[in-house]
């Protein structure tokens, strides 16, 4: 980033961070009883899709709050393919009644607040930097059962009611493999190996579920809160949709997110057959490992495909950070995922 | 002839320089982007040091296997046509062997230190990431 823009930003966070405190000032009590300000206005992430921002709302010397604002980027931008931010916080109310951990949200916010569309939760204490969850000792009791506790909670994801929710998209796996063929054909690259898994998955795709159900997206380490408990929140509800549950069984096997931990299939912390085992015990049907297969070498083409894609960003300027760059190189992880999926060697 | 130090010479030196000097000293929130940084260096050096090599085992493979010659982008273009409409068996031994070979050198430079990638190359053992 250019210095030019670097100041622009750091002074764009700090009106941001004077303003929301100013304006959540107003309405601290509907965020804590009794609280009278909101403080340590922190932003956390800087997303393209969403902003995170951590803080207190305090009042005297007994009210001590601490709460989480998701936020549109600069208020009101939105990106596309989210559920919007109104949507997801219901999406959360309706899984946190069905059973799911997630942190319970506090207030949506309205035109009249003057800060743009978001919400605030409560916040969660925990990790979810994987690396710690996966190697620390504090989380090793933890590891031994996270693998069966995320299936149950993908088993309460999946029979959250569907009349409870605000309308969704259905996007069934027909629909995304024709989506990311799309996409895929309009970036104009030759890539051999995707062209290998788009063929095995179109032999391969599950018919559209009878019954569509929630799936939350991204499920998987870095949107969990951990405890040497285990799990204590699910986040990032930003691309729950409709459709088939086996969809986020196989998103948090995708290699990927094991970090590693080649062996352990679930999230670098365990077994497929201790997830689906927890799935199944917590009223899950019948898991079907062929089928989380072609969802598992879904997800990790369609993560290939965006890693492909930051060479766009990155060479237009809308991004020029090296970062970015290096992530268009990572592509190629996902290829050797892809094959291992595809051609498995003994 | 260009004067030394080597563009690979003063690559190095600005990886060690990035790790060693700047790192410990950047602030908090730019400490990864001073790491991302090096890493980039690393990378570039990892395919200047390839020097092509890959590229041509991976050309000759194509030859083979498509029966046409070419330069390499046009090589993988008709490998990529040909498994999307099915002309190319993606069936057959040798077309995932050339697959797995062609990823695997295209990881030794993007991403050595990925684990899926030391455990297909054989490496397994030693420090593994990703």
């Amino acid at each position: 980033m250019k210095p030019a823009t670097d100041a622009i930003a750091a002074r764009t966070t700090l009106d941001d961070q004077a303003l929301l405190t100013h304006e959540l000032s107003r309405i601290a009590g509907q965020l804590a009883p009794g609280a009278t300000a909101v403080v340590d206005m922190t932003r956390l992430s800087g997303g393209a899709s969403q902003e995170t921002w951590a803080f207190r709302a305090v009042g005297g010397s007994a009210v001590d709050v601490g709460l989480i604002l998701r936020r549109a980027p600069g208020g009101w931008r939105q990106a596309d393919g989210a559920a919007g931010l109104e949507t997801e916080a219901a999406v959360i109310r309706a899984a946190g009644a069905g059973g799911v951990p997630v942190p319970e949200v506090i207030h949506v916010l309205a035109p009249e607040d003057g800060v743009g569309r978001g919400f605030i939760t409560r916040r969660v204490e925990g990790e979810t930097i994987a690396r710690k969850i996966l190697r620390d000792a504090e989380f090793a009791q933890a590891r031994t059962f996270l693998a069966e506790q995320c299936g149950g909670i993908l088993a309460h994801i999946a029979k959250v009611d569907v009349a409870a929710l605000p309308p969704l998209r259905l996007s069934p796996a027909r629909q995304q493999l024709d989506d990311l063929l799309r996409r895929w054909r309009g970036m104009n690259l030759h890539k051999p190996v995707f062209e290998l898994a788009f063929r095995w998955l179109a032999e391969r795709c599950p018919p559209d579920p009878a019954q569509p159900v929630l799936v939350h997206g991204d499920f998987r380490n870095g949107n969990l809160i951990i405890g040497p408990d285990g799990v204590r929140a699910v986040l990032d509800w930003e691309i729950a949709h409709l459709g088939d549950p086996m969809e986020d069984l196989a998103w948090i096997c995708v290699n990927s997110w094991r970090f590693g931990a080649l062996d352990k299939p679930a999230g670098g912390f365990g077994s497929r057959e201790q997830l689906f085992a927890g799935y199944e015990k917590a009223g899950g049907r019948k898991v079907d490992p062929q089928q989380v297969r072609f969802w598992e070498a879904l997800g990790s083409l369609r993560w290939g495909i965006a890693c492909t894609g930051m060479i766009d960003t990155f060479r237009s300027g809308l991004d020029a950070g090296v970062e970015r760059a290096m992530i268009a190189r990572r592509a190629s992880e996902t290829e050797i995922d892809l094959l291992n999926l595809i051609a498995p060697r003994a | 002839m260009q004067d030394e130090p080597t563009p690979q010479e003063l690559l190095t030196a600005v990886a060690g320089w990035l790790r060693n000097e700047l790192m410990p000293v950047a602030p908090a929130d730019k400490v990864f982007h001073v790491r991302v940084a090096a890493n980039a260096i690393d990378l570039a050096l990892r395919q200047l040091a390839q020097a092509g090599q890959g590229d041509a085992a991976e050309r000759g493979r194509l030859v083979a296997l498509l029966g046409q010659d070419g330069d390499l982008a046009t090589l993988n273009g008709a490998l990529a046509a040909g498994i999307a409409s099915g002309a190319v068996n993606a069936d057959d031994p040798a077309v995932i062997d050339h697959l797995y070979a062609a990823t695997l050198e295209k990881l030794a430079v993007d991403q050595p230190a990925y684990a899926a990638y030391r455990r297909a190359a054989g490496l397994e053992g030693g420090k593994a990431r990703g």
